[in-house]
Order: structure tokens, then C-alpha cells, then sequence
């Protein structure tokens, strides 16, 4: 009625149906800008306070080069490992009924929920010379603490649940009707998951594993116990960022810290990307 | 490819989904399986592909007993309700599923899959189409392509589950031309579900009604509407109207009833129930009878009275509004209903018999949506 009324030609101004938006989005704003983007600021700036020169030549030191090629190498074993047996255990609780299936399905939380440091004890505990593994490897001629094994163990343990996590939902919303549709064209349960339930899953499953090997890049807490830590031997960068704090050479952990963002960085980069690759036929014509 | 299904049962749990269906399918032929949800149509149809397994009971295609076969073995074309086509592949993906997932022995080349596909491509009209993901595709144009997956294995029997159900009308019955035609040049054998009594009638060469597990009936369009061989036919079918009669030599009689119309029945004196649709009922003002009209509602073409009696509650017709006798139903009038078609059953006394069971109700107009 009042719209009637008026006639001096001002435009329209939709309402938004959702309430709240200015706030909220406020809010999110404020909380990433002091959680996430200052601290990686921070960093980046104490980095390059000390000049190129400096950075590289801390960076490039045998012992750093030592700890970056460790961490990666482990986490490379950790997540190729994660990729298959997290596939296998998101499989595992989606396509099969059986008694403790929920039991199992919750055990798959714990590497999430128990503290990193926990998780290194006792794997220590396990796999030491007296623990309940350590002397059957030991028999076989493995050697697991104090290696690179045990970086790439510890690191396996906390980040599993991230491929299991981000594959599941996706394999549990998958129309069964497109396997029957695959069965009844003659196809064969190998082809079925190769051609067709695979690829639906392909999308979650690259970004299950690029955060698992994210996480794996960081990790610390669970690795500490079990490495040893001899520097050019089962030193991961971390633990080096963190030994150069603890001798006041702020610059020298934050350089290291910058590469390991960096990887970080080029990781999430990457994965988006394949992502984007791998899932083009869903927003293609939208 | 002819099928012959017999003795079928089938049990989910504590209910029966099948219980004991016999049916045949001639070489060629074109079979709607019609009926409300929950009639086991489906079920049956995925028996049929091999998707599900039945308690007890045989099917065999020509001679052949499918149920030592699995379902990559019978060579069967089904097409799902929701398409089902695979989202990361292209139309001509799609298309050439079948034939490139055959194992190497009997794989055809190449270029024969690619000259195949093309060829399909042309039949269903889809050439344009060829190269974009489901995705990007319309209803109408993923129905095709969903067909095409099927008919490139070159299928013994063609199987469609509701495959024109998630389509909006005109499309509908574009599709409903189009797979007639289909049906015409490929000359496969080929059942279709559905709910939807149009969509049977005009495109089956035979109808089989489900009810509750069982086939009500088997027959030609004519055949099913004016004969119903249950009373869960004769209501799936719109005779709503359910009035108590009472037959004497096979005439039957009702309160404020005129049924003269209606055929002599060779049916026990005594009881029965008369099912007409509102339509086959014509109120006809008469100060005697003991029909009254209750409420009258018009949606244009046709007025929907309700009418009722002291005894036996409330009855619906159909009358259409321009009728000449239309002005004098008004409500509060006493009507006799002067019943033009219908069809009598003898009342079922046995407690929990198939007819006794409640059916939902199902009309043209709830169909066609």
C-alpha cells in the first residue's frame, strides 16, 4: 500500500531472506584475519627481515636441507600408505553390515581426538626394542624407532582419518543405481569400481589425501617421541623450527617454518586444482 | 525373447512382496506393469534384470532358466527411474559403456564401438549432444540417453522402471510417442513399470494390474475398464464408488438405485457391492428417493457433487456443468442415482481376503500430476 504511495522513483532494495548476514560474515571476517591471516603474516614478515641471503643460507644448510627432505620423504610414505588403507576402511564401513561396525567406525575418530603426544608414547612404547612389536621386527631385520619408518608410522596414525572422513560421505551418497546400471550392461565388479565408482569418489579422495599429507608435513607432537631426532638422521623441520626458538634465533625457525608454509601452500593449491580436475563434468553447464 | 514367469515370491523382511506371480511374455511384445506403490512391480522387474533375487519360483526366457544367471549375463536393457547415467562420463561415454566393458574376447574394435555409438546417436536424436556430461543434459534428453545406454548391448529384453515418472506432461507424452516408436524399429521385447493408467493403456500392447504382490489382471485397455476382475481393479481404476446392492437372477437392486443400465450377472442371490466411477453416476431430481446432495463444487467443466443417504453414508458424481438437468442439483435436492456403468462383486465375507484390503485410491487426475 505504501509502495503505491511513494513515487519518486528511487530504486527498489531487496531484503534479504536470510537474516543476519552483515554479522555474521563480520564475525568470520574478524576471527580469520587474527586466527589465520596475522599469524601467517607475522611469519612471513620475521622471514624476510633477515634478507634473501641469510634465508637462503639458512635454509639451504645440510642440517635444514636434512630435516626437509626427511619430512617429506615420511610423509610421502604416510599418505601413499593413507591412501590406500583409508580407502580401504571408508569401503570397509560404507558397503559392509557386520557386528562392531559402529565400534569401528568411532576407533576411526581416535587419531583425531587423542593427543598427538599420547599417540607417540604409545606408539614408542610398541614398537621399542622391549615394547610388544619392536622385538618381532626386530627378528625380521626391521628397525622402526629411531628411523625414518617411525616418522612415517607416527605421521600415518594422525592423519588416516582424514582420507576416511572426506571419502565416506561421498561413497555413502552414491546412487546404488549407477553400479546396477553398470552390472546389468555386462560389467564386472572390478571394472564397476574401477570406471565408475571410483571416479565419483576421486574428487574426495585427492582432497583426503593432500590434507593427510598437509597434516603429515606439520605434524610433531606424536613424531618427537618416536624419531629420536638425530639432526641429519630422523630430524623433521618442526622439531628444527622449534630447536632454533628455543635458541632465541627467532629468524632461523621462522625461515623454516616459511618453506614449511610454503609447502603447505603449493599442497592446497595443487589439490584444488585436481579436485577441480577430477569433478569438471559437476558445475560444467550450470 | 519370450518370458515366462511363474510361481515368483519374494518376502522383504516381514512383508510379502510378491506372492506368486505368473506371467508370459510373447517374442516382441510390449508389457505395462501397472499399479500403485508398494504393488511389487518393481520387484518384479528387477527379478526380471537380475538386480533382485526371488525366494521362490522360475523364470525362464526362452527356455532358459535366468535364475542360475547372473545379471551381466543376461544381456538385458534396464532403464532406471532416476537414469542413473554416469555422471563423469559423456553422452557418448555413456553410450558406449556397455560394449567397452565386455571383456577382450568378445569387445568389438574401436571403430566399431565409435560407428555404433554414432549410429545410436542418430536413432535417438541426440548427435548434437554427444560430447556434454549428464549434467548438462534436460529431463527428456537424459531419458534418451539412458535408453540408448540400454539398446547399444543390443538387449534380449528391454526392462524400464517409471521411465517417463520424474518428466512433466508434454514431454511426457512426446516420449511416450517416441519409445513407442523405438519399440516398433527395434522389435525387442520390452516391459515397462508404472502408475500411471494413460501411460500403460496408450502404450502397452497388454497391461498387467498389481496389487499387493499378486497380478489383478491381464488385458487390453478396453478389457480392464469396463470389466475390472476385482474389486481392487475396479477402484485402481476410478470406481471409487462402493454401494451395497442386493442381486435377484442376476439384476441387481438398490436403495435409491436405478440400475437398469447395467448387464444381467451371473452371480448367487444375495448381498454384492456395486463400484462405479462418479462419472457413471446421474443424479436425477425425485422427490422420493432418499439421496440427498450435500455439496455441490464446480471446477469448470464438471460439477462434483457429494450425495448421501440416512443408510449408507456418502456417495460422489461427476456430472458435467452445462448439462440441462445440471440446475436443479442443487443442494438439499432429493436425487435418484440412475448408475450408467459399474461393475457388481459378491460380498467377501472371509475377514482379511484380498478384496476386503484396503487399496489407495488412485484417479486420472492424481496420475497425471
Amino acid at each position: 500500500m505504501t509502495a503505491v504511495a511513494t513515487n519518486t522513483g528511487a530504486p527498489v532494495r531487496a531484503k534479504r531472506v536470510l537474516p543476519g548476514f552483515t554479522l555474521s560474515l563480520g564475525t568470520t571476517l574478524l576471527y580469520m584475519t587474527f586466527i589465520v591471516l596475522i599469524p601467517v603474516i607475522a611469519l612471513i614478515l620475521k622471514g624476510a627481515e633477515i634478507g634473501p641471503a641469510r634465508f637462503w643460507a639458512i635454509v639451504s644448510s645440510p642440517r635444514a636441507v636434512a630435516a626437509f627432505q626427511i619430512t617429506l620423504t615420511a610423509a610421502v610414505i604416510a599418505t601413499v600408505f593413507n591412501a590406500l588403507y583409508g580407502l580401504l576402511m571408508a569401503w570397509v564401513l560404507v558397503r559392509y553390515e557386520f557386528p562392531g561396525k559402529r565400534v569401528l567406525d568411532a576407533l576411526m575418530d581416535v587419531p583425531f581426538a587423542l593427543p598427538t603426544a599420547v599417540a607417540g608414547l604409545s606408539l614408542t612404547a610398541l614398537f621399542s626394542a622391549n615394547g610388544w612389536f619392536g622385538p618381532v621386527l626386530a627378528a625380521l631385520g626391521v628397525e622402526v624407532v629411531y628411523t625414518i619408518w617411525g616418522i612415517a608410522l607416527a605421521m600415518a596414525f594422525t592423519s588416516v582419518p582424514f582420507v576416511v572422513r572426506t571419502v565416506q560421505p561421498v561413497l555413502e551418497d552414491m546412487d546404488p543405481a549407477l553400479e546396477q546400471a553398470a552390472v546389468t550392461l555386462g560389467a564386472r565388479p572390478w571394472t564397476i569400481f574401477t570406471r565408475v565408482v571410483f571416479p565419483a569418489i576421486l574428487p574426495a579422495w585427492l582432497a583426503g589425501c593432500t590434507t593427510a599429507f598437509a597434516r603429515s608435513l606439520g605434524e610433531f607432537g606424536a613424531i618427537v617421541f618416536i624419531a629420536g631426532n638425530l639432526p641429519f638422521r630422523t630430524e623433521i623441520a618442526a622439531l628444527l623450527a622449534y630447536i632454533r626458538l628455543e635458541e632465541f634465533d627467532y629468524n632461523g625457525a621462522a625461515a623454516i617454518a616459511l618453506v614449511l608454509l610454503a609447502f603447505a601452500l603449493v599442497l592446497l593449491l595443487i589439490s584444488n586444482l585436481l579436485q577441480f580436475w577430477a569433478s569438471r563434468y559437476r558445475e560444467a553447464g550450470r | 525373447m519370450s518370458i515366462t514367469v511363474s510361481g515368483l515370491t519374494k518376502r522383504f523382511g516381514q512383508t510379502d512382496v510378491l506372492r506368486g506371480i505368473e506371467l508370459g511374455v510373447e517374442q516382441g511384445e510390449l508389457v505395462a506393469l501397472l499399479g500403485p506403490s508398494g504393488s511389487g512391480k518393481t520387484t518384479l522387474l528387477k527379478i526380471i534384470a537380475g538386480l533382485e533375487w526371488p525366494d521362490a519360483g522360475q523364470l525362464d526366457v526362452n527356455g532358459q532358466d535366468w535364475l542360475r544367471l547372473a545379471a551381466q549375463e543376461r544381456r538385458i536393457g534396464f532403464v532406471f527411474q532416476n537414469y542413473a547415467l554416469f555422471p563423469h562420463m559423456t553422452v557418448r561415454d555413456n553410450l558406449a559403456f556397455g560394449l567397452t566393458v565386455r571383456p577382450r574376447a568378445e569387445r568389438p574394435g574401436r571403430a566399431v564401438i565409435a560407428a555404433k555409438v554414432d549410429e545410436l546417436l542418430h536413432f535417438l536424436q541426440i548427435v548434437d549432444l554427444a560430447d556434454r556430461y549428464p549434467t548438462q543434459l534436460s529431463g527428456g534428453q537424459r531419458q534418451r540417453v539412458a535408453l540408448g545406454r540400454a539398446l547399444a548391448i543390443e538387449p534380449n529384453v528391454l526392462l524400464l522402471d517409471e521411465p517417463f515418472g520424474a518428466l512433466d506432461a508434454a514431454i511426457r507424452r512426446d516420449l511416450r510417442r517416441w519409445l513407442r516408436g523405438v519399440h516398433e524399429a527395434t522389435g525387442s521385447t520390452t516391459i515397462f513399470v508404472t502408475h500411471d493408467q494413460e501411460e500403460a493403456f496408450e502404450l502397452a500392447d497388454r497391461v498387467v494390474v498389481m496389487g499387493a504382490g499378486r497380478i489383478e489382471q491381464i488385458g487390453h485397455a478396453d478389457a480392464i475398464h469396463d470389466h475390472p476382475a476385482s474389486p481392487f481393479v475396479a477402484r485402481f481404476m476410478g470406481a471409487t464408488v462402493e454401494l451395497p446392492v442386493t442381486l435377484h437372477a442376476g439384476r441387481a437392486d438398490g436403495s435409491g438405485l436405478d440400475l437398469s443400465a447395467l448387464e444381467r450377472r451371473a452371480l448367487p442371490d444375495g448381498p454384492a457391492r456395486l463400484f462405479v466411477r462418479p462419472q457413471d453416476i446421474a443424479p436425477r431430481p425425485d422427490p422420493a428417493a432418499p439421496w440427498r446432495i450435500a455439496s455441490r463444487t464446480s471446477n469448470g467443466a464438471q460439477l462434483r457433487l457429494v450425495l448421501r443417504h440416512p443408510d449408507l453414508g456418502e456417495a460422489e458424481a461427476d456430472v458435467p456443468r452445462r448439462a440441462s438437468a445440471a440446475e436443479a442439483l442443487t443442494p438439499d435436492a432429493a436425487v435418484r442415482l440412475t448408475i450408467e456403468a459399474g461393475t457388481i462383486f459378491p460380498t467377501d465375507r472371509r475377514p482379511g481376503a484380498a478384496s476386503a484390503e484396503p487399496v489407495p485410491l488412485t484417479s486420472h487426475k492424481e496420475t497425471a500430476r
